[in-house]
């Protein structure tokens, strides 16, 4: 859209997973993934890749490349198996200066894991929830990384990266029935399929609506409603630990869960 | 005499001239798509399909009628009497004067014709049309002088060179218009235009008096969906456009153009002929689309329409309520076009406006517009203890309860009408949660693979189950079962029931007196028509009879039945919300002041939606069905004595079955 953002060399890779409609729990776009591939497009409609690990004949796939992709490459495995190896293997060898995911999937194990463990496997810096890549310059990005309640955090990141991708990002453009039934579904077999573990040992049940803290506002006036909605959560703000020991640290982390009881 | 010589010159040339225009006109048309016509029985049928259908609609204006029917049918009758008289010199005095009379008469419509243009309505094109009707007197005068000498009435070389000379000039003028004009696109191109669309027409179903609304369903596995250039248009949807006559009519009933939204079907259609035939409209005269200048539209047979010469503003500023369609007299379809270029944008180009990529992304996900859990689609009806098909599986009357279901406002009107059927003790039954919005608004949109997908699973679910009719509360989805569904049912097929809006179903309840109702006390009523019910299906005695039933004297608003002006709600319009100077809907409820009425009835969800969006005070808005529950008396059998009905309606055994 604003040309001087394009980038004529840069490589993009926008990874996109089969989405799941919360209301009806059918299958769809992925709104954060949708996300990625929009910001992609915007900035690098000639280096783009949409890169899927799964199933090829997945209908819903359809609807990034209803966006106006020509293509979109599958690694194709089956259902069970762990899309991270099998991507990470392939962008070992692409090499791409960005790497966009969602935030986390809409189904499966939902976990939100694959940017850290790609950042992992490929050596790569993980930002998260990211809003906006700035702009690209002598081979650093400047982002913004969406934090609650409207705020930005600039940052700069050397490339390559990898990046989820926050709601807080631009909407991604409608899907055109047409060119999404036109594209080519590149599959690509990559002789690998390794099992899901975790996911195996999982079992998918749909989530109930985890209890919430009541928050009573007392406001009497509309401005003070506005900043009760507004303003940062109150409370002791939390601790921000820096340059201990790590296992100073950890325990500290480690006691919060306890007290919240996440662990028992 | 000169003109003895000059004369068979100047017809033969203007003759073999405009056979060059027509050719040349006809390649035009025929670079367009191809469509299967019958071409025999169409060209057979096309004098009636003149004579009748056509002045159907041109006799709803006497005047003009009148004068169209002397004018034309002078013309046609001269010109072969001149073939005769002047190109082939049959000398017979009778001839002669048959040819006068018909001069005579082509005369004295050209003079209405004149006198009507001395001061134009703004809905009609000035320019070349306001030459017209000199022309046409040119013509009569010209010919008719010229033949006196030929019926004896003045001597041979009356007049000498100057009179012969003047003459000539006249008959160049008149054969100019008239003849050449006719093929090189004068105003006179639509007549012979005209007469080739009635006989190709794509809806021939239209003509005798049948009605034809359903949207043609899309190739879905065609090279390019909908239609980008002038030349994606069927061929006779081009020569259609060819056949306008600039008369403004559609232009004067449009809401968009009235709310000063960018849109005027007849430039609209203008701009299609300019398309089609290469160049600009900075000739058209006529007025321009509400906020755009004219003269820097250019388009061509092979260019992108939106790209230069309609902006999809335009095209998303309709409301498909086929006002335009039902008033024009050469019976072009703005709708088909209008859609058709809206395809292109949502299924091509995936630019559908404002909320209208939400509103589909949300019917693909969730089979309603708003994207609520489809398995809470009864959710509405918890208290009512309705019967669902899936346990029942045959019942007489189906329910189509439609989206309604998902709005509070329109609950009210689906619980007035489940009142009114249970006490009219029908035997009916719902889908439940698999019943799908009917896919009107995507269709609307242009996304007709989303409509397609939804009437296909609407299809199927239909076909479970053994029902002899459907009724439903909503015109929008009544049009999509009943026109539109049974081109998607599957090869061979053909749907097994009746579909019925439900006004025409409770007017059948109550004719059939099983129906127990009080007298409607409240200040004045009017009735607004929904165009889906109204001119898509021809149901304006149904809800006019169910209000004077119950007592109701209507006070009809100056537009109402087929001439009722939409209340801004259809063809997507509230969701592409293309801006303009005025809101449809607060003209509509201005015209409800108009008439002095407390209380508008309607027979639709969406009319009751935008005409309760009108800021008060205005007047209230009820759909029939809520009156008709509000003017339900309870039977208390056996002893009927506290009926506040004294004997209008006598006790009837109540039955089972409404046949
Ligand atoms: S259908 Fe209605 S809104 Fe659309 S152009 Fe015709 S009159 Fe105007
Ligand atoms: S489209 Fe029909 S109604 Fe409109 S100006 Fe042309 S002929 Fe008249």
């Amino acid at each position: 859209m604003q040309p001087d953002k394009q980038n004529a060399s840069l490589r993009i890779t926008a990874l996109v997973s089969v989405g799941k409609h919360p209301g009806s729990g059918r299958a769809r776009r992925a709104e954060q993934d949708a996300r990625a591939v929009e910001m992609a497009m915007t900035l690098a409609p000639e280096g783009l890749e949409v890169l899927h690990a799964g199933d090829p004949q997945a209908d819903s796939l359809r609807a990034y490349a209803g966006m106006g992709l020509k293509r979109l490459r599958v690694l194709q495995q089956g259902t069970n198996a762990d899309a991270v190896p099998a991507l990470s293997q392939y962008l070992k060898q692409q090499k791409p200066d960005i790497i966009l995911t969602g935030v986390r999937a809409e189904s499966g194990e939902s976990s939100g894991m694959t940017p850290y463990l790609l950042g992992e496997a490929l050596g790569l810096p993980v930002v998260t929830r990211i809003a906006e890549i700035v702009s690209i310059d002598h081979g650093e990005a400047n982002l913004l990384q969406a934090l609650p309640r409207g705020q930005r955090r600039a940052l700069r990141v050397p490339l390559p990266f990898v990046a989820s991708v926050d709601m807080a990002a631009a909407a991604p453009r409608q899907s055109a029935f047409g060119p999404a039934s036109r594209a080519d579904l590149e599959s690509q077999d990559i002789g690998m399929a390794v099992m899901d573990e975790v996911k195996a040992a999982w079992s998918e049940a749909p989530a109930r609506k985890r209890p919430k803290r009541l928050k009573v506002v007392k406001a009497k006036t509309a401005a003070d409603r506005f900043k009760a909605a507004t303003a940062k959560s109150s409370g002791d703000g939390g601790k921000v630990l820096r340059d201990k020991p790590a296992s100073e640290m950890a325990q500290a982390v480690f006691d919060l869960l306890l007290e919240e009881g996440v662990l028992r | 005499m000169i003109l003895d010589w000059l004369l068979p010159i100047l017809i033969s040339a203007a003759l073999l001239l405009a056979v060059a225009g027509m050719l040349k006109r006809i390649s035009l048309w025929r670079a367009g798509q191809p469509e299967k016509v019958n071409f025999f029985s169409g060209l057979m049928a096309m004098p009636r399909r003149y004579l009748v259908d056509l002045h159907h609609v041109v006799e709803r204006d006497k005047y003009m009628s009148k004068t169209h029917v002397a004018t034309a049918g002078g013309f046609v009758l001269s010109m072969v009497l001149i073939l005769a008289v002047h190109l082939f010199g049959i000398e017979n005095r009778w001839l002669s004067y048959a040819l006068l009379g018909a001069l005579v008469l082509m005369f004295v419509g050209s003079f209405f014709v004149w006198k009507r243009r001395r001061n134009p309505p703004s809905r009609l094109s000035k320019g070349p049309w306001m030459r017209l009707p000199k022309s046409l007197l040119m013509f009569a005068v010209s010919f008719f002088i010229a033949t006196l000498p030929a019926a004896g009435i003045l001597p041979e070389a009356f007049g000498g060179w100057v009179l012969a000379v003047l003459l000539a000039a006249g008959i160049v003028w008149g054969l100019g218009e008239l003849v050449f004009g006719m093929a090189w696109g004068g105003p006179m191109k639509h007549a012979f235009a005209g007469a080739l669309h009635l006989a190709f027409h794509r809806r021939p179903e239209r003509f005798g008096g049948g009605r034809s609304t359903g949207l043609k369903p899309v190739d879905l596995n065609a090279a390019k969906l909908g239609v980008e250039k002038p030349t994606d248009f069927k061929w006779n949807q081009l020569l259609g456009f060819d056949a306008c006559v600039q008369c403004g009519k559609c232009e004067a009933m449009c809401p968009a153009f009235a709310a000063g939204q960018p849109l005027n079907p007849k430039k609209l259609i203008q701009d299609m002929v300019v398309g089609l035939a290469g160049g600009s409209d900075a000739k058209f005269a006529g007025s321009p689309y509400p906020g755009r200048d004219v003269g820097f539209a250019v388009g061509g047979p092979n260019k992108s329409i939106t790209e230069g010469l309609v902006s999809p503003d335009t095209l998303w500023s309709c409301t498909t309520c086929r006002a335009c369609v039902e008033e024009c007299p050469m019976m072009i379809e703005h709708v088909d076009a209008i859609v058709d270029m809206r395809r292109f944008l949502t299924l091509e180009k995936g630019n559908t406006p404002n909320k209208g990529a939400e509103v589909l992304e949300n019917l693909i996900a969730t089979d309603n517009p708003s994207g609520f859990n489809p398995g809470s689609r009864m959710n509405w009806a918890a208290d009512q203890n309705l019967r669902v098909m899936k346990d029942v599986k045959e019942v007489d009357v189906l329910f189509w309860v439609s989206d309604g279901a998902f709005d509070m406002r329109s609950q009210r009107i689906l619980r007035a009408f489940v009142k009114v059927l249970k006490a009219a003790k029908v035997d009916f039954a719902v889908l439940g949660d698999e019943e799908r919005d009917s896919g009107d608004v995507a269709r609307r949109l242009g996304d007709d693979a989303t409509f397609q997908s939804l009437a296909k699973r609407n299809i199927a679910a239909l076909s479970q189950y053994k029902f002899n009719r459907i009724v439903t509360t909503d015109p929008h989805a009544f049009h999509c079962l009943k026109n539109e569904y049974p081109d998607l049912y599957p090869a061979g097929q053909k749907p097994a029931y009746e579909v019925l809006h439900h006004t025409t179903f409770i007017n059948e309840l109550v004719k059939a007196e099983l129906l127990n109702l009080s007298e409607f006390k409240g200040g004045t009523v009017t009735y607004h028509d929904p165009c889906y019910l109204g001119r898509y299906n021809g149901e304006y005695d149904s809800p006019r009879e169910l209000l004077k039933e119950l007592g109701i004297e209507l006070a009809e608003m100056e537009r109402s039945g087929f001439r009722s002006r939409c209340c801004g709600g259809g063809g997507g319009a509230p969701i592409t919300d293309i801006p303009g100077e005025r809101r449809i809907a607060d003209m509509r409820m201005e015209e409800v002041r108009a008439v002095g009425a407390e209380l508008v009835a309607v027979g639709c969800q969406q009319c009751t939606a935008m005409l309760e969006g009108v800021v008060e005070p205005r007047a209230e808005v009820k759909d029939i069905a809520e009156l008709v529950a509000e003017a339900l008396v309870e039977e208390v059998s056996p002893a009927p004595a506290k009926s506040r009905e004294q004997s209008k309606v006598a006790k009837k055994p109540l039955a089972e079955e409404v046949s």
